[in-house]
């Protein structure tokens, strides 16, 4: 493989940086409207009255839709949406369809301007009133009224493998401390837009920012009652998702509102409603409990998680690494969740172990110190080797290798284990470290390859570049396969006309999607070969596959490199313009993302490939270190260094894998040290409504990343190896960091994030 | 934002006229603020009159008057350049620190020293029109004063508000005893000293300073001082760089002896002006510049701090960071 794992650099990067890469929001079409959301000042109740006469008469305007006038879309019914490949949705709330209100800043009408200014200052002139009922707010006070949710992402949600408690009250030595994390809000550097352009009566196009066009072209068909093959979803790039984008009904609004108008329109989604429309990571309260004999091996872990959601299934699983983490004989895991009348929580970077990896990485630091043993050596000694709750062997696990290489890299050794041994001036010097784990998925996906007349290639593929550098990796694996230069390979995503590829969610495109363009190149280039050696005009006529090696767009006589024949000859020779392969590889792990669109062709291989897949368990591993430098004076903490290593299978380009990391690590740190979302505790509204009050790293807060990858192939999950990198990266970063402030300080904080106050 | 009458003004005289003709007219500068509220609907003005081509944003030496000697900052002049400038490098060492500290590098290229002076509130209730609000609306309420208010005011706040003010310039301005120039509408000029200029809310909190319709900020000038050496801007926030102060503090001094002779001392994002910590300066003038007289000069100050419910912490803070200020005043100034 000459070109798969070369830091390779962004085949788009140009584009992208020339302002040529073009985003949702910018494929203005001709005769374009604007359409511009009016969001309830409420956060439960019902609408009594919306007078629109104000903002009918502003200039520009060409329509109000309200749930008075708004056209009836398909109701929600998780079985018949399931059916149409809607694998998830955002919120159960289509748009406009009643006269309720769950939460401050529901969509409850939409202004169509002839500019975007003129819908926005419409918007304003909108008077909506209410009856207002009182909104529940408060997690801890509305716990007692949640539930206890029976399954979680199709498992049980719900697990106690023995008895718990009475290990945990018999054990040795015993922790038990509460966590909580705040809620955080989607910020990707690119708000969410669509385009809603009619072709004809049942016939739509949308240009949105997506992380998976078929899910979001399941979601526009089901809910405007359209035949799914007459919507058309195209998002090229899409500037940052984290789980936020795709999967949201303002789409539909769009589409509701180009139709009322007849003309295209765009409705842009602003910072302010990022805050409630599009999704958030929940607070969370975490209870964890941990018991241990003398030896220093833990007999128990419990982890009690409380959240909440609103209008969906979905809640924040901060359990889910410790199902897999440290060879503990019993476990328990449990969940309960209050309903909020508060934008609806949903997927956000590594959902579940983000939060959950604070509280049990903090735990693991509380326990290693309460038995004076070093935090690290705490958890080597507690690694489980195969997975502790199926007992099945993991398909790849080298996190001991991680914790070796971490601590050599960081100079964990000069570590001192007694709290405030360290200064710098004024400053308290402290070192922490944490676990990282994420699940390793792999969805079914669909390939197409095409060797043009001039022996270029295409590859095509509905999947998503998130920014993650999908385009480059791809052509990568294609360059390998076919023995041609990068530069040589075009590759088409983001269009629901392309093959299906799975959602980009769950850190799993990169292992979906390669095996099924690796399977197509190779079909194509057994096509191809085909021709020559069939052909007596070739060099190669008569001679059999293995003989022949491919490179620089030609096959060769591997004993004798002058006899060639380039894939441009043979394409001529046999008056072709374009030949093409397709294929589809079978799920591993589903983790559900796959959209179930017919194939176009089962890949041979594929289920042979994948046999024993069931026989495994699939998950990467890595471990962080963090260095902090406290003013304590002040409250203030600067992480200084920070070193990452991760063990997420081949590395399939040093360069984007890396960044993926960097950026997982920088979106850790926000959530340790300063990400939160507050509320009014009267009227639910989110205080911190824009990037002034709710913050995010700056290039000052974040420290040079030192990144190392284990990169060794994971056999199991496919013959190239390559697990999913962009999740796990923001795994266990604010425990590390906490960690840290606690051998710094000697203040164990509990509550994220990490703010000067919490320190003084 | 609601549509709006744009034009340019071509002189003084004649901005000051139309806004003063109109009292739903306001100046457009730098626009990094204006426009925003604009965009959020909290401010609606029907008119704006950009300033930006009037030929006020020299840095120069007061040539005479009261502040002979002193420097004068141009009202349309940049916070970048402002900050930058020799003049007040050299000798206002505390206000490069202090704009340095505020926003940007882009926002400070953009932003004006007047539009920074009349800068509003951050107050997140001001800038959702969906929340009750005073500053915004007279009569409504303040929805800070029993909501979330982490960032709020610890000193001279009202029922009717809670707010602070964001400027980090005007912190070291007020220490300075900086005055502000400003054009009246009867086409004189008129001389306000800083500490005056600014306001506390009251029951009119609608007024952020004492700015009459249609008056432009056309010099700022700051009198001649010996704080040069031992000057030292503080500015403690929620991450390292780009977020409004938590708190922060301006600290000046001139030594004489083994004693104070001369001390500033100014608090930021804790009050709805740029507030003066005069009862810190109080016990601090004619003391030797010890760390435990700074400690009793920061109690001296904190003790009429009314902090509210999210910002107790910040009379804690307070406390250190006029302690810190004033240490690293004296150690020139700098970081170390
Ligand atoms: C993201 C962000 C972060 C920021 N962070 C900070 C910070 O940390 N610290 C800080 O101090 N500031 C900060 N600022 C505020 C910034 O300093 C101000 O927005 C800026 O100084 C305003 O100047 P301007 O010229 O753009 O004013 P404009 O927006 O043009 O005007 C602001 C107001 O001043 C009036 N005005 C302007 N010029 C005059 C004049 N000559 N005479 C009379 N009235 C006038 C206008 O009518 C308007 O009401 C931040 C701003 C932003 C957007
Ligand atoms: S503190 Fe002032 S600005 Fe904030 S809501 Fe109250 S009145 Fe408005």
């Amino acid at each position: 493989m000459a070109e798969i794992g070369k830091p390779v650099s962004r085949i788009d990067g140009r584009l992208k940086v020339t302002g040529g890469a073009k985003y949702a929001a910018e494929f203005n079409q001709v005769n374009m409207a604007y359409a511009f959301p009016v969001r309830s000042t409420i956060a439960k109740g019902t609408i009594t009255a919306t007078d629109t006469s104000a903002a009918e008469a502003s200039s520009g305007v060409l329509a109000v839709i309200t749930h008075k006038n708004a056209a009836k879309l398909n109701a929600i019914n998780p079985q018949e949406q399931w059916k149409a490949g809607i694998v998830f949705l955002g919120e159960d709330l289509p748009p406009l369809q009643d006269d309720k209100v769950y939460y401050f800043g529901q969509f409850v009408a939409c202004v169509v301007a002839e500019t975007y200014e003129q819908a926005r200052s419409a918007a304003a002139l909108l008077k909506v009133t209410y009856a207002v009922e009182k909104p529940r707010i408060d997690l801890k006070s509305e716990l007692p009224n949640g539930y206890r949710p029976e399954k979680l992402f199709g498992e049980e949600a719900q697990i106690n493998t023995g008895k718990t408690a009475a290990v945990l009250a018999a054990a040795a030595q015993k922790i038990e401390h509460t966590y909580t994390t705040s809620t955080e809000n989607h910020h990707p550097m690119e708000p969410h837009a669509s385009i809603a352009v009619w072709e004809a009566a049942d016939k739509l196009t949308i240009y949105d920012a997506t992380q998976g066009v078929l899910v979001t072209r399941a979601i526009a068909a089901y809910f405007l009652n359209l035949k799914p093959e007459n919507v058309r979803v195209i998002s090229p790039y899409v500037g940052g998702g984290f789980g936020s984008k795709g999967a949201w009904l303002h789409l539909v609004l769009a589409a509701m509102a180009a139709r009322v108008v007849k003309r295209p329109v765009k409705l842009a989604v602003t910072r302010q409603m990022m805050a409630t429309n599009v999704g958030r990571r929940s607070a969370t309260i975490q209870k964890i409990a941990l018991g241990a004999g003398f030896d220093g091996k833990l007999a128990a872990i419990r982890h009690e998680s409380e959240t909440y959601t609103n209008l969906s299934q979905f809640f924040e699983p901060s359990g889910l690494q410790t199902k897999v983490l440290y060879a503990a004989p019993i476990r328990e895991i449990t969940y309960k969740v209050a309903k909020l009348n508060v934008g609806t929580p949903t997927f956000m970077r590594a959902p579940g172990e983000t939060p959950g990896t604070f509280a049990l990485e903090s735990a693991m630091d509380e326990m290693a110190y309460e038995m004076k043993i070093d935090p690290l050596e705490f958890r080597v000694s507690n690694h489980a080797a195969v997975d502790p709750m199926t007992e099945h062997p993991f398909s790849g696990n080298n996190l001991l290798e991680c914790y070796r290489t971490g601590a050599e890299k960081f100079g964990w050794s000069n570590r001192k284990m007694q709290p405030r041994q360290t200064r710098s001036g004024r400053n308290l010097i402290g070192y922490g470290m944490a676990t990282a784990t994420y699940p390793a998925g792999r969805s079914s996906a669909t390939v197409r390859v095409q060797v043009l007349i001039n022996g270029d290639v295409k590859v095509m593929t509905a999947a998503a570049d998130i920014g993650t550098g999908t385009y480059t990796v791809i052509a990568q694996t294609a360059a390998d396969a076919l023995g041609l230069p990068v530069q040589r390979i075009a590759v088409e995503l983001g269009d629901s006309n392309l093959p299906t590829a799975p959602f980009a969610g769950g850190s799993q495109t990169t292992a979906s999607v390669h095996p099924a363009v690796l399977a197509a190149c190779e079909m194509l280039r057994e096509s191809l070969m085909g021709l020559a050696t069939t052909d007596a005009k070739s060099k190669l006529s008569g001679r059999r596959a293995e003989e022949i090696a491919y490179g620089d767009g030609k096959f060769f006589v591997r004993s004798d490199r002058s006899k060639t024949d380039s894939y441009a000859d043979i394409m001529r020779r046999n008056s072709k313009v374009m030949m093409e392969a397709c294929t589809t590889t079978k799920p591993v792990t589903d983790g559900g993302l796959g959209s179930p669109v017919a194939p176009c062709m089962v890949a041979p291989a594929a289920s042979e490939e994948n046999s024993d897949a069931k026989k495994y368990s699939f998950h990467s591993f890595g471990a962080q270190f963090a260095e902090v430098w406290i003013d304590e004076d002040l409250g203030t903490i600067r992480v200084k260094r920070f070193t990452s290593v991760q063990d997420v299978g081949r590395i399939m380009n040093e360069k984007t894998a890396r960044s993926q990391i960097i950026g997982g690590v920088i979106f850790g740190l926000g959530a340790a040290l300063m990400e939160a979302t507050e509320h009014d505790h009267r009227w639910a509204n989110p205080v911190t409504r824009t990037l002034a009050d709710y913050h995010v790293p700056v290039n000052m807060d974040v420290p040079e990343i030192d990144v190392h990858f284990i990169n060794k192939p994971d056999p199991h999950i496919s013959s190239i190896g390559a697990r999913g990198i962009g999740e796990i990266g923001i795994t266990g970063v604010s425990a590390a960091v906490a960690n840290a402030v606690f051998n710094a300080t000697g203040k164990r904080i509990r509550d994220l994030p990490l703010s000067p106050d919490k320190l003084l | 934002m609601r549509p709006f009458k744009y034009s340019r003004a071509q002189n003084t005289g004649n901005a000051v006229q139309t806004v003063a003709a109109n009292t739903n007219s306001k100046f457009l500068a730098g626009g990094t603020n204006i426009l925003d509220l604009m965009k959020e609907d909290v401010e609606r003005p029907d008119e704006l009159v950009d300033v930006t081509r009037l030929n006020f944003s020299q840095v120069r030496t007061v040539e005479g008057g009261a502040n002979k000697g002193g420097v004068s900052i141009g009202g349309l002049g940049r916070n970048t350049d402002t900050a930058n400038h020799p003049l007040v490098r050299q000798n206002f060492p505390l206000l490069t620190q202090a704009i340095l500290a505020g926003a940007s590098q882009q926002i400070r290229n953009m932003a004006t020293n007047g539009g920074n002076l009349n800068q509003r509130t951050r107050c997140s209730y001001f800038y959702d029109t969906a929340m009750p609000c005073n500053k915004r609306e007279p009569g409504s309420g303040c929805g800070a004063l029993e909501g979330i208010n982490r960032m709020h005011a610890l000193f001279g706040w009202s029922n009717d508000c809670v707010a602070v003010h964001p400027s980090d310039m005007c912190v070291a301005l007020v220490a300075l005893d900086a005055v502000v120039k400003v054009q009246g509408t009867d086409g004189k000029e008129r001389s306000i000293p800083f500490a005056d200029y600014h306001r506390l809310p009251g029951n009119t909190p609608q007024k952020d300073n004492i700015l009459n319709q249609g008056e432009l900020i056309t010099a700022i000038e700051i009198p001649k001082n010996n704080f040069a050496s031992k000057s030292y801007y503080l500015k403690v926030r929620d991450r390292a760089s780009y977020a409004f102060a938590l708190v922060s503090v301006a600290a000046a001094l001139e030594i004489e002896g083994n004693a104070i002779k001369n001390v500033r001392v100014a608090m930021g994002g804790v009050s709805h002006k740029p507030w003066r910590a005069v009862e810190a300066e109080k016990f601090l003038t004619g003391k030797a510049a010890t760390e435990a007289n700074f400690k009793a000069a920061a109690d001296a100050e904190m003790r009429n701090a009314k902090p509210l419910e999210h910002n107790k912490f910040k009379v804690e803070l307070g406390r250190r960071a006029i302690v810190r200020a004033l240490t690293q005043a004296m150690k020139g100034g700098t970081n170390a």
